[in-house]
Parts: C-alpha cells; structure tokens; sequence
C-alpha cells in the first residue's frame, strides 16, 4: 500500500450541485501510474476531472497531490489553475489557434522556471511524433496530429499529474489507434501519474492501472484494474461489454501456425502471430461472452485455448437467459457469459472445477 | 477648391476621431471585457446605457451633456473646482461628446469579439500556468484582433461622421470645434454649393472607402476559415 501513503497519494473529496447534476466523491488515489476515471457520460467524470484542475470553481472539498494540498474549502484554501502543478489535455486538443505548433509547445514551458522544468522540447516532441509539424498552424492538423500536439503541450509544462479528458473521444478509430501507441510509451517512459477520463473499456483496458467507477456523480467502485473489472457487483459487469483484462508475456512463436504463445498465471492462449519479441508484456481483453464452460476437456474443438478454472460465484446477467460466473483460472480472474440453461445443465456451484474455452482474445496493443 | 478654413476642419475632424478612438479603445476594453463576461446584475443595464447613443437623438445626447458640463452642471463644477474650467465649447468638451457618442460602435465589436473567444482558450491558458492578465495580453488580445479593427474603423468612422452632438456642446469656432460636418453645414447655409460639394465629396468617398475596408477584411477572415 505504499503507493497510497499521504505524501505519495492523491486525496479528492469534492460536493458540487448543479440543479440537474450533483458530484459527491471522496477518493484515495495512487500518486503513480494511470488511473482511469470511468462511466456513462452525465457520470460526473469530465466535472471531477476539472475539480482537480481548479476550473470548476463551485467544486467544495479537498484536493492534496503528493503531499501539496490545492484546495480545502473548510480553510479558504483555493490553488488557482495556473499555479497548480497540473498538464491538461482537452477532449478536443483546444490548442491556440493564433499560434503555430512550436509556439503552442512552447507557452506553457515558457511559463515554468527553467530548474523545475524536467521535460524538454525535444523530448516531447519525439516521444509523440510532431517534429514535422512544428511549423504549422492548428487549422492546418488532422484531429489526431492536434491531439498529439495537445499532450505534448501538457508535458511540457512539466506536470506533477496529468489530466486527460477523452483525449481519444473526438477521434475515428484508425486515428485512435494512431495515438493510443504513444499514450502507451508516455506511461513507460515517463513517471507522471496519469488520471484518465474515458467511457471506453478497451481503452480504459489496455492504458490503466488503476480504475474509478463513476456513476451520476457517485464513485461506486475503484481499485486496480483486472480486480475491478472482473468484479460481478459491478453495473457495467451487466452488459455485454463485460469482460477481463489480463497481461501475458510472449512465451513463443509458432512460425508454421503464424501463432503466438502468450502465458500468464494460470494458463496461456495462442494468439495470432505478434510481432513483439520473446519476454514482451502483452495486455489482452476477454469478453465474457466469448468464454463458454465444458465439465470436460473437450478434445476435438476447433476452440484451442482451454483453461483449467475454479467457479467462485454467479449473478444474473444483463438478460433475464444468461448468467455471470465468476472463474478463478489459476490466479487470473476470468468472466463467463453462458444462457441460465447451460449453467443448471452443469450445475455450476462455487469451488467447482471446469474447464474455461475461450473462443477468441482481443489483443490490446 | 478646398481653402484654408476646410483644411482646418478636416484637421480638426482628424485630430478629434483619433483622440476618440484612441481612448474609446482605452476604456471600451475593459468595459466590453466585463460586459462579455460578467454575470452581474448590472450588466444588462450598463449594457442598454452604451447603446444608448445608437436611439437617441444626437441633440438629447448633446443637450444633456451641456448642462452637465455647464458651469451649474455637476461635471462642470467639478472641472471648475479642478481649475480645468468649462468644456462646452473646447475641443476637450468635443472629445467628451464624441466619445460617449461614438462608444457603443467601439464596445459592441470588442464584446462580441471577447464573448466570441469564449471559455477556452482562457481555460487552456490557465492550465499552461498563464495568470489572468498574461492569458489576457498573450492570448485574448491576439485572438480578438480582427474585432480591435473593427472598433477602431467603426468608432473612427462615426466620429468623423457626427453632427448634433458637435453643434450642441462644441458650437461652430474655427480651428476649435468646427468639424467637417459643421463646415459643410456652413457652406450650404451661405449658399457656397460647389465647396460643399467638395467636402461632402470628399465625406462619402472617405465612408465608402472605410466601409470597403471593413467588409473587405471580414471577407478575407471568413475565406481564410
């Protein structure tokens, strides 16, 4: 629990009314790695996301970030935005449009002292792909390229915490997926903890650490990510989309097959060839619905990845014909989707032992 | 031909419209600041008393402002105690006139330039570190200039172009407050048609020219996107 010390740790507890909206929130987060910020839009996590930063001004409560506290109302303690060590990347990059790339970057490093500035230009400018775009203007960026310009503008600020508001949100999926590599090396390249807004599982699955549940302005579950995914009290565990985040290594590569091995406590699952390296960490999504449950092993299906699993409980799912069982695959905690019919054909009880058939993996990354 | 007393009219209408301008650009500023995003109570009302000129009669405005300024007026008694002395009559008194006169076409521009920028801008400014009036000078200011062109060609422009605000509270004395319009006014009193012609000529192609100007560079923008 070292990663949720107080001088290590963010403390937010914030009350805000609005007549039609009401955010009502305490939490604990780890001060290190990328915590997402999750829920339905209207579930308050864009408005707590800029309670932190300081500009939503009517958000009551507590604010510390490793160790430096920004707001207490109860002491008529407010930081303001613009002395408050954050990096702020907008849903829609919000870059000025009266100043070329270059000068955008440079706004906000400019405005740091040089001693405590710890990211520098080139690096940033590197480490998300722009040096070719220094010279233009905001008007003349795809939706992606602006987005990478806004997050490189955040960094350079040299920020304590960076807040990302949907960065992804604005953007078709082939520039999704043109981004999301470089979110990924900014969480391993650079120690800056991250809170991340976003309503998209596979996104929230293949960048964060650590997960807050929101819904109408309440947090109704946070922890780390595989643990509350795979959580059956969950709503979201009530849709379709409910499903497992699990990382496995590159065991080995079957050139013949054009397969890849990947092994993770409890099991490994055969995946399309990867081009990643023996030892390389891969994160991996299972929807429920993909999981189905055999008594047996059963030889002669053309579904290969068989997992030996333990059945810790079962709720109802999110139609009145299918049930949640919760599995436990040898440490890695696994979601099934299967009809009520299927679950009192096995009479599926906690602690029994079966065998978990995953038809397909959603690779993530 | 022009002769001597027009030339010192159009100096005269010249210098007033840059004297105005200038400090409607001054004052209208903050003023079209706090109307573009206040959420006071006053703003409605402070906002209704700068368009006023735009209704009223030149004369009502001008009539008002001679018996304040007069020397039982209030303002006058305090120019008076100053030691400034009166100002109806004075060039100081025009630029008073004309100022009040021409504001709203100053601080109507600068506010929907301002209210145009919107949240924003201000808001990326303040999470790149950027104080309230760094965000405003490196980052309001630029994104509104196109709205500082129009304030400025507009309140210069209806300077140039008032008439009963002058003739109630600067009356009609060379070189001091008789201004171009005035000056035209004269010529066709006394009957002098063909240099009236010449200073009402010389008026309309001034106005086309500025308004060219403006619609002109509003076009560019909207091309440019």
């Amino acid at each position: 629990m070292s990663g949720l010390s107080n001088d290590n740790a963010i403390r937010a507890r914030f009350r805000l009314d609005y007549p039609d909206f009401s955010l009502d929130v305490d939490l604990q987060l780890p001060g290190r790695g990328v915590t997402a910020l999750f829920g339905h839009s209207g579930s308050g996590k864009t408005t707590l996301l800029r309670c932190v930063a300081g500009l939503e001004r009517s958000g009551r409560g507590e604010l510390t970030v490793n160790g430096e506290h920004w707001q207490n109302n109860a002491q008529n303690l407010f930081v303001p935005p613009h002395r408050r060590a954050i990096g702020y990347v907008f849903q829609d990059a919000n870059l000025f449009a009266h100043l070329s790339v270059r000068r955008n970057l440079e706004f906000g490093m400019r405005r740091v002292a040089s001693a405590q500035r710890r990211v520098a230009l080139d690096q940033a400018v590197a480490l998300l792909g722009i040096d070719h775009l220094l010279e233009r203007m905001p008007d003349r960026l795809s939706g992606g390229e602006r987005q990478r310009v806004g997050i490189a503008r955040a960094l350079l600020t040299s920020p304590r915490l960076l807040l990302m508001d949907e960065p992804l949100a604005a953007l078709d999926l082939k520039r999704k997926s043109e981004i999301l590599p470089y979110l990924e090396r900014l969480h391993d390249e650079l120690d800056i903890p991250v809170l991340y807004v976003s309503h998209s599982p596979d996104e929230v699955a293949r960048l964060a650490d650590h997960v807050v549940l929101l819904e109408q302005g309440r947090a109704i579950a946070q922890g780390e990510l595989r643990e509350t995914l795979a959580r059956l009290d969950l709503p979201t565990a009530f849709s379709e989309d409910a499903g497992v985040v699990v990382e496995g290594e590159i065991a080995s590569h079957d050139a013949h097959y054009h397969l890849t091995r990947l092994a993770f406590p409890g099991g490994e699952v055969l995946v399309s060839q990867r081009p990643e390296a023996l030892g390389q960490r891969l994160r991996f999504r299972v929807h429920a619905r993909d999981v189905s449950l055999a008594l047996q092993r059963a030889e002669g299906s053309s579904i290969t990845n068989l997992l030996p699993a333990r059945v810790e409980a079962m709720v109802a799912a999110d139609t009145p014909a299918h049930v949640l069982v919760r599995l436990d695959a040898g440490g890695t905690p696994l979601l099934a989707r299967i009809t009520r019919r299927s679950a009192d054909q096995l009479t599926i009880t906690p602690g029994q032992q079966l065998w978990a058939q995953i038809k397909t993996v959603a690779l993530l990354g | 031909m022009l002769d001597g007393s027009d030339l010192a009219a159009i100096w005269l209408t010249v210098k007033l419209a840059s004297v105005t301008t200038l400090l409607l650009l001054l004052l209208g500023t903050p003023l079209a600041w706090w109307l573009a995003r206040t959420r006071s109570r006053l703003r409605g009302p402070i906002g209704a008393v700068v368009a006023l000129p735009l209704v009223l009669p030149p004369t009502v405005l001008g009539f008002y402002l001679l018996v304040a300024l007069g020397p039982n007026g209030p303002i006058g008694q305090l120019t008076q105690s100053l030691g400034l002395g009166l100002l109806p009559f004075t060039f100081a008194g025009l630029v008073v006139g004309s100022v009040l006169y021409s504001m709203p076409f100053v601080v109507q521009p600068l506010q929907n330039a301002f209210e145009a920028i919107g949240e924003r801008p201000l808001e990326a400014a303040a999470t790149l570190r950027a104080g309230p009036w760094d965000t405003f000078f490196s980052v309001v200011l630029p994104l509104a200039r196109p709205g500082f062109v129009t304030a400025g060609i507009l309140g210069f422009a209806h300077t140039v172009g008032e008439f009963g605000v002058v003739l109630m509270i600067g009356g009609n004395i060379p070189e001091k407050t008789r201004v171009v319009s005035v000056q035209i006014y004269d010529h066709v009193e006394a009957m002098e048609y063909a240099q009236a012609h010449w200073l009402a000529g010389g008026m309309l192609l001034f106005s086309f020219l500025v308004l060219l100007m403006l619609y002109g560079s509003r076009f560019r923008q909207g091309w440019r996107g």
